[in-house]
């Protein structure tokens, strides 16, 4: 902080008491220091308005959407370009089971994968073990779609679905949930999907958290007497709990957000069905499916208006992943 | 008593080893996803490489061609994002580090920076469609490029916010005591000093921004033939992949694998060398 005053102050000082070819000089770098200064700052804010400038102007291209259905357009089913009735409890619907199902996955494997590269792996192992877990965060998600649809719907449909429904459907009450055709496209599908694609982003949290934990404390507990098991499970977890959380919650995030991977495999069908293994609809893939074919003013504000809907869950679960895992950070640095 | 006690110990090193295994298979769960995407792409993808992807146009339903003006698109595009995206970035990330370091406002733009770099995409389309194609009244290259420059921003502004905090404040207090201006000290030294961080950080935006779809779909759009021209829909290779792999023609469906194996190779390549250096570099400061 100190020498941000002093950078304002000592070109002035200098012109103030110099004269000549110097005085001109420092006058130029003071002028320069000046614009230099706005223009970074100038930078700085275009990023704050930013954001707020995305969320205004979806708020503005839906208005007409939020205007003409009110209310209805958050718990409606129907979605109707011909008839120019929408109402966006399907995608809604969608987009929470599918990220439902893919934190339900993501959050066991990550953690383990956590507890693998912090405890478990031999030390040569675990930086090319951690790389090759991130690598997963660098494919495209367009490839993941195209992976999705061409390769792991048919196995789906071919392996796993036929075998949930004979097995789980007959079930009482979690029966319902696998019933139906066994066509691989689906929200189950998509969930699974989902979970691949979050797992680098929850297990790099967690693992960076758990490297934070006071190497005391763990060995506090090994002294005790406490397995490998215990001391994560006992000392590291509960130490951590803030940020876990806050690494799941930014898992979510990207969940509630992916596009090109869900578009391709969750069939793009607008019905509300208890079955997994229907084909179902989320915001951002209707987006994606819909956008360029939309004909008339209100089909287009509706599909803006889900864009805001989208950006506002996504803002609150980042906005909440942040705060928690500020906390961390500040434990970090005391 | 003992009898107890010994089966009690027998159980949590049961336990021990259980969870430890489960956390291996965990770790053998990630990898074979990896390794199944990855090879499913490549297999898929080298038997649809060949000469004329790089010289003829993408094709009309069902017939054979190429990617060229799809390659071309993309690379226009990401280089619009990168002109556009990475000076605003550095200027920004300056500001933070060098202007704002532990100041509310600074907390607040660090704060909205991080929520830009995860949100959705698509998002980011949306908003560059009524920002810039409802304006115009055309989809165009242009706004393709700048939706690109904004999912490009959040990353520089990030990495260059690092990687200015990491340089030693001694630096800046011996070219302060010399009466350097504080915009010659920026440029000249903190850039300089910061520079291998900050290459590595637009690299990595790079290498995010040369897959994304969903923000291309509604700016960008995409256009079967030829054109140098921004202003007219430009073809890209994500939107190609996209529209060619839902269609039920074979010769479209090898062109988007072809696509997908191009845009795999560079994205990984970029991303691999950046994340090395960066390691290498945050490594050499600790």
């Amino acid at each position: 902080m100190t020498n941000n005053h002093l950078a304002a102050d000592l070109p002035v000082s200098r012109q103030q008491d110099a004269a000549g070819p110097t005085a001109k000089h420092s006058w130029k770098d003071v002028a320069a220091d000046k614009a230099f200064n706005w223009s970074i700052a100038a930078a700085a804010f275009f990023v704050l308005i930013s954001l707020s400038g995305a969320a205004l102007s979806m708020l503005w291209g839906g208005r007409l959407a939020f205007e003409t259905f009110g209310w209805r357009f958050f718990y409606g089913t129907e979605w109707d370009a011909v008839g120019k009735k929408f109402a966006a409890l399907v995608p809604i619907y969608g987009t929470l089971v599918t990220s439902f199902i893919a934190i339900l996955i993501a959050v066991p494997v990550s953690f383990g994968i956590a507890f693998f590269l912090t405890e478990v792996a031999p030390r040569w192992m675990r930086g090319p073990v951690a790389s090759a877990i991130e690598l997963l965060a660098g494919i495209p998600s367009i490839i993941y779609g195209m992976w999705g649809l061409f390769v792991f719907v048919p196995f789906m449909s071919d392996h796993i679905e036929p075998w949930l429904d004979s097995n789980l459907g007959p079930l009482p009450v979690i029966g319902s949930l696998f019933q139906g055709a066994p066509m691989g496209i689906g929200m189950l599908t998509a969930g699974i999907i989902l979970g691949i694609m979050i797992i680098p982003f929850i297990s790099s949290v967690m693992r960076d958290v758990f490297t934070l934990v006071p190497v005391t404390l763990k060995h506090s507990a090994y002294a005790l007497g406490c397995t490998t098991w215990e001391v994560v499970w006992d000392v590291v977890l509960p130490y951590t709990r803030t940020a876990v959380v806050g690494g799941i919650m930014l898992g979510l995030g990207r969940a509630l957000g992916e596009t090109m991977a869900v578009t391709f495999v969750l069939g793009n069908a607008h019905n509300l069905s208890i079955s997994l293994l229907e084909p179902g609809n989320s915001i951002a893939a209707a987006i994606a499916n819909e956008f360029t074919e939309a004909d008339s003013d209100i089909y287009l504000s509706s599909l803006i208006a889900l864009g805001f809907l989208l950006f506002i869950v996504t803002f609150v679960v980042l906005a909440a992943a942040k705060l928690l895992l500020r906390r961390l950070e500040r434990q970090k640095g005391a | 008593m003992r009898a107890v006690s010994q089966s009690r110990f027998r159980w949590r090193h049961a336990k021990n080893r259980i969870a430890m295994g489960l956390s291996t298979l965990a770790a053998l769960f990630g990898l074979f996803w990896l390794a199944w995407i990855l090879l499913t792409t490549f297999i898929n993808g080298a038997s649809a490489i060949n000469f004329k992807l790089f010289t003829e146009m993408t094709p009309p339903p069902g017939d054979e061609g190429g990617l060229l003006n799809a390659i071309f698109g993309s690379l226009v595009m990401v280089g619009v994002g990168i002109i556009l995206g990475t000076p605003i970035g550095i200027a920004a990330g300056t500001f933070l580090a060098e202007r704002a370091r532990r100041s509310k406002l600074g907390e607040t733009i660090r704060f909205v920076n991080d929520i830009l770099l995860s949100a959705p995409s698509i998002v980011i389309g949306l908003f560059v469609y009524t920002l810039i194609v409802r304006q115009t009244g055309h989809f165009s290259g242009w706004a393709g490029g700048i939706a690109l420059a904004f999912i490009l921003l959040p990353v520089v502004v990030r990495t260059t916010d690092e990687m200015l905090q990491l340089v030693p404040n001694s630096m800046r207090e011996a070219a302060l005591a010399l009466g350097l201006p504080q915009w010659k000290l920026t440029t000249q030294i903190l850039y300089r000093a910061a520079s291998a961080g900050m290459v590595t950080g637009v690299l990595l935006a790079i290498a995010r921004i040369s897959g994304e779809t969903a923000p291309l779909l509604f700016t960008a759009l995409n256009n079967q033939f030829w054109t140098d021209n921004p202003a007219n829909p430009m073809a890209n290779i994500p939107v190609v992949i996209f529209q060619y792999a839902l269609s039920p023609y074979d010769s479209w469906h090898s062109l988007a694998w072809a696509g997908a194996l191009i845009v795999t190779i560079f994205v990984l390549f970029i991303s691999i060398t950046s994340r090395a250096l960066l390691a290498r570099r945050r490594h050499g400061n600790d």
